[in-house]
């Protein structure tokens, strides 16, 4: 895969709220591998990156050195950072380190762009999200050189904005 | 000259001592489970020249491989077999040990499971199971995937699509412990209703805590071999009609849809193999990790169409004496539950098949199906078998 450019991706970068939480994160960072660090470098820097393949079309997460459809190499594009939900719940119980400050919602996000991945859902009372809302990403700096896509009901404002 | 019969059957199985043996390890519990079996059949470990195992990989747990469990079992195998897919491990096992005894690879297989876990890690596995943020679980880990979440997302979705109820939820793990109080070694025994599932904690929405199975230690061994060599030994041999064994996805957010699952084309190709439909199944032995796993396989296998499975297992379909009884030894949710279930899924329906489950016996027991799922109904692996003739 080519290195990451600006040039080398699709679409408006840098666009999403970045909130940086570095001191205080105690949940897993992220292993990172050759193709994951610019996954995880683009959210740091507020992208929310895909992978569009040039030789079939298929858009896909997580980024990978093929594409999952054709086996054709995949290049970079910024996502919107628009879903809708496709479905969730509200972890009550929880025993991994940095995960027992309450019940935290995880929800399955389908893009706009097509493909699904995992996400957070903060910022509203747990019980207010419901399959089919619509969400909008922003980025949280976890780590030196790595941030981590997450997600609020597109309703909500951000607390601080 | 006529060809010897080299029909793969089953002749041997053994249970270790459960649901909580501390005086044993994983490799203690297929050691034991192997002398049941091998007691169980008349087989001697000469006879066994084929040897397959899988291990629970979970974080905090010492692997015990392959090779390694070979060796302390004493084995000289010429075919090898350690196929991981989870839980459905020995269903994916017993389809290559199949054709490994049709094609002459091996005559006489032995299949065995181990696991202390409940000795070694207590109960909370299932919301404490933080897998390495590698590979795919780099997407999933730093966001607090538990694996009763992932299934609570399947569950949450289907209740979304078809109006599944809790309730309906509830009635797969009512009918379980039904059976399980008929089973000296299943870790919950009491009588269950739906309102205890309703009134346990949740854990993660919609799925309660007698939503989802127990943790327990336990063992089991199983024996292949060809129908030529059962004829003679201790017990009525179980035929092997069809195996099959697909994956959709591994990681819970590359699921296509979480509605359904691999099982759609896995039971399709067992059925046909076996030239049956589903309502020629007397029992099944449906992964039960959680109750939601049941009603997506119950559709997926064709037992019912996509969205029926809540309310057939309400309609008491699944209990002692109902059109599908399943997981007649209490299941995972009430019995055994020891990291990957799938070789007890075997065990049992091998039991109902020689006729040999007491008051949990279904009558005139013909066809058990056995279906496996592992990781995150990601893998299924589907047996039918058959009362040997
Ligand atoms: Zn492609």
């Amino acid at each position: 895969m080519r290195p990451m450019t600006s040039e080398t991706v699709r679409g408006a970068q840098g666009t999403l709220e970045i909130v940086d939480v570095v001191d205080s994160w105690t949940k897993p960072v992220p292993d990172l591998d050759p193709v994951s660090t610019t996954y995880f470098r683009a959210a740091h820097d507020g992208t929310l990156l895909i992978q569009h393949c040039p030789a079939c079309g298929t858009r896909q997460h997580y980024p990978r050195l093929v594409c999952r459809h054709c086996a054709a190499t995949p290049e970079w594009e910024a996502a919107s950072g628009l879903g809708t939900v496709y479905t969730f719940t509200v972890v009550r119980q929880a025993g991994m380190p940095g995960f027992q400050d309450g019940p935290y919602v995880i929800a399955l996000i389908d893009l706009d762009e097509g493909p699904r991945m995992m996400g957070n859902i903060t910022d509203s009372p747990v019980d207010d999200v419901r399959i089919g809302a619509r969400v909008q990403a922003y980025q949280l700096r976890i780590a030196d050189g790595i941030g981590l896509p997450q997600w609020r009901l597109a309703a909500v404002s951000a607390p601080n904005a | 000259m006529t060809r010897p019969d080299r029909t793969p059957v089953i002749a041997g199985i053994g249970l270790s001592d459960g649901p909580k043996a501390p005086h044993l390890d994983a490799l203690g519990h297929q050691a034991q489970a192997m002398q049941r079996a091998l007691a169980d059949s008349g087989l001697s470990k000469d006879d066994i020249d084929g040897f397959g195992c899988a291990e629970a990989w979970i974080p905090g747990v010492p692997g015990v491989d392959l090779p390694e469990t070979a060796e302390y079992l004493g084995l000289d195998p010429r075919w090898i077999e350690g196929t991981y897919t989870g839980g459905s491990a020995y269903e994916f096992q017993v389809q290559h040990a199949e054709a490994a005894i049709r094609t002459g690879m091996a005559d006489t297989v032995l299949l065995t499971y181990g696991s202390d876990l409940l000795t070694r890690m207590g109960r909370s596995l299932g919301t404490g199971y933080g897998r390495k943020p590698v590979g795919g679980a780099a997407y999933e880990e730093p966001y607090g995937k538990t694996t009763v979440a992932a299934y609570a997302m399947a569950a949450q979705r289907h209740m979304y699509q078809y109006g599944t109820t809790a309730e309906q939820l509830a009635s797969v793990a009512v009918a379980v412990r039904e059976y399980a109080a008929h089973n000296p070694q299943a870790i919950y025994r009491k009588p269950l209703t739906v309102e205890d599932v309703l009134n346990s904690r949740m854990i993660a929405d919609p799925l309660h805590l007698y939503d989802c199975c127990a943790i327990t230690d336990g063992g089991g061994a199983l024996i292949v071999t060809t129908e030529e060599r059962a004829r003679d030994l201790r017990q009525p041999y179980v035929s092997i009609l069809g195996t099959a064994a697909r994956q959709n996805h591994w990681n819970i957010s590359q699921a296509p849809d979480v509605t359904t699952t691999a099982g759609v084309r896995s039971g399709q190709e067992a059925f046909a193999r076996a030239g049956l439909t589903p309502d020629d199944v007397d029992m099944a032995m449906l992964y039960d990790s959680f109750t939601i796993t049941v009603v997506l396989l119950l559709e997926s296998l064709g037992f019912c169409k996509p969205g029926e499975g809540g309310p057939f297992a309400e309609a008491g379909n699944l209990r002692p004496g109902g059109r599908l009884p399943i997981n007649t030894d209490g299941g995972g949710l009430s019995a055994c539950h020891p990291g990957l279930r799938g070789i007890f899924l075997l065990i049992e329906a091998v039991r109902q098949l020689r006729g040999q489950a007491g008051e949990v016996q279904v009558p005139d027991c013909e066809v058990a199906l056995a279906a496996g799922s592992g990781g995150w109904f990601s893998t299924i692996g589907v047996t039918i078998l058959g009362k040997g003739r």
